[in-house]
């Protein structure tokens, strides 16, 4: 290779002009990691009639924009993005790639690595930089999530990680002019694409969006019974958030898959995060150390929980959580009567 | 080929990992390091159900089941069990100079047999789980799409419709808030959810088969595969160090001078109001 790849480039997931929010956690994450290396961050847009798009990248704190548009883009595609994105990756060597671990992103970049001879690290939580080394420094839960390793990329590039939802906190939009946009071009004909896209069944999820909820009580084994899980429902309404729960409860069948917290489930950052009966592993762990306030409740002092707990209390959480919540109720009805007077 | 003999049948081949059972992993709170003694080893539970859902369209389309799993020799309790669930062939993929493979590496060697044995008989389709449960990574089934050159189709929540004769198969797909329906040409690969099936019983005679079926082994010998792309070596990543997650500040513990859980309670409320949490009375 004549030069050192250089610049950061961030996969902007987009469909129709909407953009999954986590390529916008990346950018600001991007932009820490890009000064810190010294280099550039650009976005990659992949799509068709995506120039709105790439001016909101530059407003995410862009250098530049790499963008191909092509009806073939939309909808997305394995076999039409990655072709794109590899194509891209090769005539301009980035030196760092990081895609959302979404169901899109982990699709995508697994076939992106393979064909670029590259190592990629899935879900990470935690990005940093080896400046002397040029290295991306990757955390993610390992061994089922029971352990974190830091995985680094030895002489290829770009080094890819994914990065679930919600790890990075979504940057403000700045006012900023739009700059260089380099343009790439598709080298695929509608006869070269060998899967098609039939429909789309759009289900939304009843209960709400447990990544994008200021307050969640989350239940684990150590509520021992089903009918104990109903506790958690309990003081999730009387405090106007949601319920959710660890691998081991949701393993159970207590609660659906849908309320999971954690490596496999969902990465949440609300402002409190009150974990019942949850010991606290690190594939747990992992998916709400990032909340605001974290109060624990378990029986067992040693539980890895009270390590990240603002508030830790040794307690029996099937019988704490009734005391609680009827606590809660009392001063939530306090403060309808005050606001009414 | 099957359409030129005028048999429209599929065979299916099976990629499966066995792993340890995580959910059975623990911590040494002491040193932090993993108790790794005495955890049961499992067929990768995705894929299971990419093993019973070749299974269902084998019964259904007629054609045959082969699987293949990369792994140390224990590994052969696996493909037994497969054989014992109903799969006609297992090969286990084993060779010191595969240990120590990361997800680039492992695709390679698991294409590298599949070429092999398409070398023999044609393959119309192959079956991964979404991940397997140690690594969750979900990168070796697109690895080994991306170096076929065929169709990927992941996270496949239910198989609508194969046709051998059209050479097309069409699937649904479960997205992040939904699913999509998708045609693809055959052959493909797919990586498949659990919703997919229901894993059924393994029938007597299937268990007898499995106990005395004996597991095909093959080597880099039988692979000749480039040795710089294999193991530790082939591997571009590489964990530079483990540990737990970095501390927060270090917390309140509340009513540790035995108050009641009343007042605990109370407390706990009071502690959460500033952060207009609870709202204030």
């Amino acid at each position: 290779m004549a030069e050192h790849p250089l610049g950061i480039w961030v996969y902007i997931e987009q469909e129709k002009g909407q953009v999954a929010p986590v390529s916008w956690e990346l950018m600001g994450e991007g932009r820490r990691l890009a000064d810190k290396l010294g280099t550039s961050l650009s976005g990659v847009v992949l799509g068709h009639q995506i120039d709105k798009v790439i001016n909101r990248v530059f407003a995410y704190g862009a250098d530049s924009v790499y963008a191909i548009d092509d009806p073939l883009l939309e909808p997305y595609r394995n076999q039409t993005h990655s072709h794109g994105l590899v194509q891209l990756c090769r005539d301009h060597q980035p030196e760092i790639l990081l895609m959302g671990a979404t169901t899109t992103g982990r699709d995508l970049s697994g076939s992106v690595a393979t064909q670029l001879a590259t190592g990629l690290t899935a879900d990470c939580t935690e990005l940093d930089i080896d400046v002397e080394k040029r290295k991306l420094l990757q955390t993610r839960p390992a061994f089922g999530g029971n352990i974190l390793a830091t995985i680094l990329c030895r002489d290829r590039w770009p080094q890819m990680a994914t990065v679930r939802p919600r790890v990075f906190p979504e940057p403000e939009a700045q006012k900023a002019p739009s700059s260089t946009v380099v343009r790439g071009k598709l080298s695929l004909q509608p006869k070269d694409v060998t899967v098609e896209v039939i429909k789309r069944i759009n289900e939304e999820r009843k209960e709400g969006y447990l990544d994008g909820t200021d307050i969640i009580v989350a239940g684990g084994r150590g509520l021992g019974t089903k009918e104990n899980f109903q506790l958690v429902h309990n003081l999730a309404q009387a405090l106007g958030g949601m319920a959710g729960a660890s691998r081991p409860a949701v393993e159970s069948g207590w609660i659906s898959y849908s309320h999971q917290v954690g490596q496999t489930g969902y990465s949440v950052r609300p402002k409190l995060y009150i974990a019942a009966g949850i010991s606290g592993a690190i594939q747990h762990l992992v998916g709400m150390q990032n909340a605001e306030i974290i109060v624990a409740i378990n029986k067992d002092p040693d539980a890895p929980i009270f390590r990240v707990a603002t508030y830790g209390i040794i307690a029996d959480a099937a019988e704490f959580l009734p005391i609680f919540t009827e606590e809660v109720k009392k001063r939530m009805e306090g403060k309808a009567v005050t606001a009414k007077a | 080929m099957n359409i030129m003999e005028g048999a429209f049948v599929i065979n299916i081949a099976v990629c499966l990992k066995q792993v340890p059972d995580t959910s059975e992993v623990r911590l040494d709170p002491k040193t932090n390091t993993l108790k790794r003694e005495g955890i049961p080893s499992i067929i990768n539970p995705y894929d299971a159900h990419a093993l019973e859902e070749a299974l269902t369209l084998r019964d259904q389309v007629g054609g045959q089941v082969i699987v293949l799993s990369m792994g140390p020799p224990q590994a052969v309790q696996s493909l037994k069990k497969a054989i014992s669930y109903g799969a006609d062939r297992a090969i286990l993929l084993t060779d010191r100079v595969f240990a120590g493979s990361d997800t680039l590496a492992t695709s390679y060697i698991l294409t590298g047999a599949l070429q092999k044995l398409m070398q023999e008989e044609p393959i119309d389709l192959i079956l991964c789980g979404k991940q397997a449960i140690d690594g969750d990574t979900a990168q070796v089934g697109p690895g080994i799409a991306s170096r076929l050159g065929w169709p990927l189709l992941t996270y496949v929540s239910k198989v609508e419709k194969i046709s051998p004769q059209a050479r097309e198969i069409m699937v649904h797909r479960k997205l992040e808030e939904g699913r999509e329906v998708l045609r693809a040409s055959l052959p493909a690969l797919l990586t498949v959810v659990k919703e997919i099936n229901e894993i059924r019983y393994a029938p007597l005679p299937d268990l007898i088969r499995g106990a005395t079926y004996a597991v095909e082994i093959w080597n880099n010998e039988d692979l000749h595969l480039d040795p710089t792309q294999l193991g530790l070596k082939g591997s571009p990543t590489w964990v530079s160090k483990t540990g737990t997650p970095p501390l927060r500040e270090k917390g309140e513990m509340l009513g540790k001078d035995q108050a009641s859980s009343a007042q605990i309670a109370s407390l706990l409320a009071e502690r959460l109001i500033p952060d207009i949490v609870v709202p204030n009375r």
